[in-house]
């Protein structure tokens, strides 16, 4: 029975970083851009949601909108990066575009510290509702239920997204060749302008959901689940969707059973270790196509 | 005539699709070769299978009767097989003269603490190495850029630069590949007369692919045609324009000619 | 030009910049004696030192190999671990033949590190190298955490303060010093020649993989003699402090330098250190503006400060005394050079 909890605890996990690989994954297959940024892009999204509730509340409305409103702020805030950020460093080298990344992350935490100071808030739980019982002493959180049903829908609205829409196709298509997709009409810089902001919204849901659950907001929360997403979308070979989905769904299960079961200081190290092997054994992750480099 | 490189049934295929089958070469002492194919029949991959970018997946290489199957591209570099690339790779920041140098580490002694500590050698070995490099720039009439950084060389120089730094590893094998490709008329026939005098003073064999077929007939003594990854003929220049697989592969066949 | 000629020129150069240094040195003494330079000043120069030699030894990596490296607090830790353990536990009296035996041990300790994380890591490369790197720093600073001997989260404590300025002064002069003298040798040039175009170094039969393990080593030796350094003038230890942000810190310093320029190192090293104590008001906003420099920097001036280019006291004396000599100064050659460039060109 302690195994089930274990398992569900994982994959409730499991489905945040799959949410937050999502964002990573999709960015790095369209610009080949490891967006160091977009763990704290999470970190801004509970800010956000954490600053409207009480607006929400005090003017009358169902703080479930606070979702919508942190998706709008992070969708904005992932294309306005893009822009000032990322944009002018199109075609330069790989080290300037990650430094860049490395330099956003940064700020973004560095400025959230000084409007809301460094020490952790506490989210108001606004998803109090009863638990779902299944037997005797075994119970599902609604939080629990909520994020794995969410994601679950979100993967699938997003993986029809990408395979049947027009944006979509622009997509893939810019993501195989940004040249030849200009050249057949796509409009490049807004193709890469959404995938921003869809990506930076799943960070946003993710966000809500994750400070539901562990509800405490702060500065440097980010860069922790930030890294561990980044690790599951590796792991599942990064650029590829259903490997981001898989490998955060994994990475959530080893975590929360390597907790329960071996050491929980040790957990980040063990995270750790799994990132180091799969990169050594098959840097392109469980999904990954091996890319020659052309001589 | 001795064989100085021999490649016997040569294959790599990527994932199922065979890129190269069955290749077969043998260049003699001082003999200057080329191999042409149209675009795609796997020419440059012969060249990486020969300098170990790629494993081949069959066959076997042989330079002055050893097997170089398995070596690292270093590794080949140091057994005598040097080449250039079809998109000038240079060490674009650092000098002309430092490309040159590069190349020649391989035949320098001096340890790393006899360079940190100018000790062991590194006096004597890197005068020599400065030395040399300079002879090898006067030969390609580049001996006044040798301060330049690679980069800002023209395009022509840049090429020139890539073959003079192959030769810089002093290898009994040159592959060019390519060397004459984004040249004028008047480059290119420059460039044929400095291959010319390097395979005379080097005394060293060289392969080349080239899409220019003036180049290759008029200098090349053996070529080897390849196409879909396959020999398709080879022979002395004569027997290769006259063969009639080779005119079909070049300019498709008859009867689509006719319509 | 011949052998000999070389041989004094560069003996000339030398003889300037030891000079220099040494008027440096003599400065020093002179304002530690005088009482201008009290012990928190003297600590600034320390960190300045401690700074410098972090930075070098990573532009080594990053600038001059091209491998962008994220873990260099991690070997930083395990040099200061090092080091401390050793002092603390071996009979000896405290000295500088204790520190120095200490420093040393840590380097040594680093450097095995380097070797057993460096042969996995660089086979990768851009991205995923970073990512590993930054990975295995964080296990690092997570197995110190949770070691016993280390003293676990709660760190270490009374470390002999071994760390006297002048020591570390001369010990930072000589690191420099010997990065100067491998990258302008003929390993330094393989190491530069597998930044450029790492297919055509291996294809010219430089032997990339071991000048790469072997240029990462050297740097996380370096790093290890850093932590040494740091954990004998500090006294007290905290794994914490080897964190992430630690490691892009120094990221930082190489980049506003230049990647490839040890002189650009040392200045952004200095300049990095001063200006957060010159504004300590303003301390709160440290990275921050730290991180608008970065983005800044890349976007208008990806090279860094300094680029490439090193900055030589012999080229400026020469170029002071020109005028006097009527010979050509560098600058003039350059131009000249240039002019031949487009002439070549057209």
């Amino acid at each position: 029975m302690d195994l089930i909890k274990q398992l569900i605890n994982g994959i409730q996990v499991g489905s945040i970083y799959a949410l937050v690989a999502l964002g990573y994954t999709m960015v790095y297959g369209i610009v080949k851009l490891i967006n160091f940024a977009h763990g704290d892009f999470i970190m801004v999204g509970g800010y956000v949601a954490l600053t409207v509730i009480p607006v929400l509340v005090s003017a009358g409305l169902s703080p479930w909108l606070c979702i919508i409103v942190a998706i709008l702020f992070c969708a904005l805030l992932g294309m306005a990066t893009e822009r000032v950020a990322y944009k002018p460093l199109r075609g330069a080298p790989k080290i300037s575009v990650l430094i860049t990344a490395i330099g956003v992350s940064l700020f973004l935490q560095n400025l959230f510290m000084l409007i809301f100071s460094p020490n952790p808030k506490p989210f108001p739980n606004f998803l109090d509702y009863p638990p779902l019982a299944l037997g005797e002493n075994f119970q599902i959180s609604f939080v629990t239920l909520l994020t794995i049903l969410l994601s679950l829908i979100i993967m699938v609205g997003l993986q029809f997204f990408i395979q049947k829409t027009k944006m979509g196709k622009s997509m893939r298509a810019v993501s195989e060749d940004p040249g030849a997709a200009q050249l057949m009409g796509i409009n490049v810089n807004r193709t890469i302008s959404v995938t921003f902001a869809i990506g930076s919204g799943l960070a946003a849901v993710a966000s809500v959901l994750y400070c539901s659950a562990y509800p405490l907001v702060e500065p440097t929360m980010g860069s922790v689940l930030g890294l561990r997403a980044f690790i599951a979308a590796v792991f599942g070979g990064i650029g590829m969707i259903p490997g981001a989905m898989v490998g955060g769904l994994l990475m959530g299960v080893v975590e929360s059973l390597t907790k329960a079961y071996i050491s929980s200081q040790m957990s980040d190290a063990v995270v750790y270790g799994i990132l180091i092997l799969v990169l050594l054994v098959k840097p392109t992750g469980l999904f990954g196509k091996n890319v020659r480099e052309k001589v | 005539m001795s064989c100085v490189l021999k490649a016997t049934d040569l294959g790599v295929s990527f994932g199922g699709l065979k890129a190269v089958e069955g290749f077969e070469i043998e260049i003699g002492e001082n003999q200057l070769m080329g191999l042409i194919g149209p675009n795609g029949a796997g020419k440059t991959t012969v060249f990486n299978l020969l300098t170990g970018v790629y494993q081949p997946t069959q066959g076997d290489i042989q330079v002055d009767g050893k097997s170089i199957l398995g070596k690292k591209p270093y590794e080949i570099s140091q057994c005598g097989i040097s080449r250039t690339f079809q998109n000038i790779r240079l060490f674009k920041q650092m000098s002309v003269l430092d490309n040159i140098k590069v190349a020649y580490n391989q035949n320098m002694k001096y340890s790393l603490a006899g360079g940190i500590f100018r000790l062991g050698g590194y006096w004597r070995e890197e005068a020599q190495v400065e030395e040399k490099a300079h002879q090898l720039l006067e030969i390609f009439h580049m001996d006044h850029l040798a301060d330049h950084v690679a980069e800002n060389l023209p395009y022509g120089q840049q090429r020139k630069l890539e073959i003079a730094r192959a030769l810089a590893a002093q290898p009994k094998v040159l592959l060019l590949d390519e060397p004459a490709a984004g040249m004028n008329p008047t480059e290119t026939q420059e460039l044929m007369e400095t291959i010319a005098t390097i395979r005379e003073k080097f005394n060293i064999s060289i392969l080349l692919i080239e899409h220019d077929m003036g180049l290759v007939m008029g200098i090349c003594e053996r070529i080897v045609v390849l196409d879909y990854g396959k020999i398709l003929a080879a022979g002395t220049p004569d027997e290769i324009a006259n063969n009639s697989k080779v005119i079909t592969a070049y300019l498709g066949q008859q009867e689509e000619a006719a319509c | 030009m011949n052998s000999s000629q070389q041989k004094k020129q560069k003996i000339f150069s030398w003889a300037v910049n030891l000079g220099a240094v040494i008027l440096l040195y003599a400065v020093l003494l002179f304002l530690i004696g005088n009482g201008t330079l009290k012990r928190y000043e003297q600590g600034i120069l320390m960190t300045i030192c401690i700074n410098i030699i972090l930075a070098v030894s990573l532009n080594l990596t990053t600038g001059f190999l091209g491998q962008l490296a994220l873990g260099h607090a991690g070997f930083m830790s395990v040099g200061a671990y090092t080091a401390a353990l050793f002092s603390k536990s071996i009979p000896m009296a405290d000295g500088p033949l204790k520190f120095l035996a200490a420093l040393l041990l840590g380097g040594l300790m680093a450097a095995v590190f380097g070797i057993l994380i460096g042969v996995p890591a660089l086979r990768l490369k851009g991205d995923y190298l970073a990512i590993i790197t930054l990975g295995l720093g964080e296990i690092i600073r997570v197995v110190i955490e949770n070691l016993k001997f280390t003293g676990g989260a709660q760190g270490l404590r009374s470390i002999p303060k071994l760390a006297k300025l002048p020591m570390v002064f001369w010990i930072t002069v000589c690191i420099v010093a010997v990065l100067f003298a491998l990258i302008r040798s003929r390993h330094g040039r393989a190491i530069i020649a597998i930044r450029e175009d790492e297919i055509a170094a291996e294809a010219s039969g430089i032997h990339t993989t071991y000048y790469k393990i072997m240029a990462f080593t050297f740097a996380a030796f370096l790093a290890g003699i850093a932590g040494g350094i740091y954990a004998h003038y500090l006294g007290i230890l905290g794994a914490s402090t080897f964190d992430f942000n630690r490691s892009i810190e120094i990221v930082v310093i190489v980049v506003l330098g230049g990647m490839g320029s040890f002189t650009g190192s040392i200045l952004a090293a200095v300049v990095l250190t001063l200006l957060p104590e010159a504004l300590q008001r303003f301390s709160d906003y440290r990275m921050l503006l730290y991180s608008i420099a970065l983005i800044g920097m890349m976007i208008f001036k990806p090279s860094g400060l300094l680029g490439t280019y090193e900055f030589s006291l012999t080229r400026l004396l020469r170029r002071i005394a020109s005028p006097f000599t009527g010979r050509y100064s560098s600058g003039e050659g350059k131009r000249e050079k240039l002019r031949q460039t487009e002439e070549a060109k057209g």
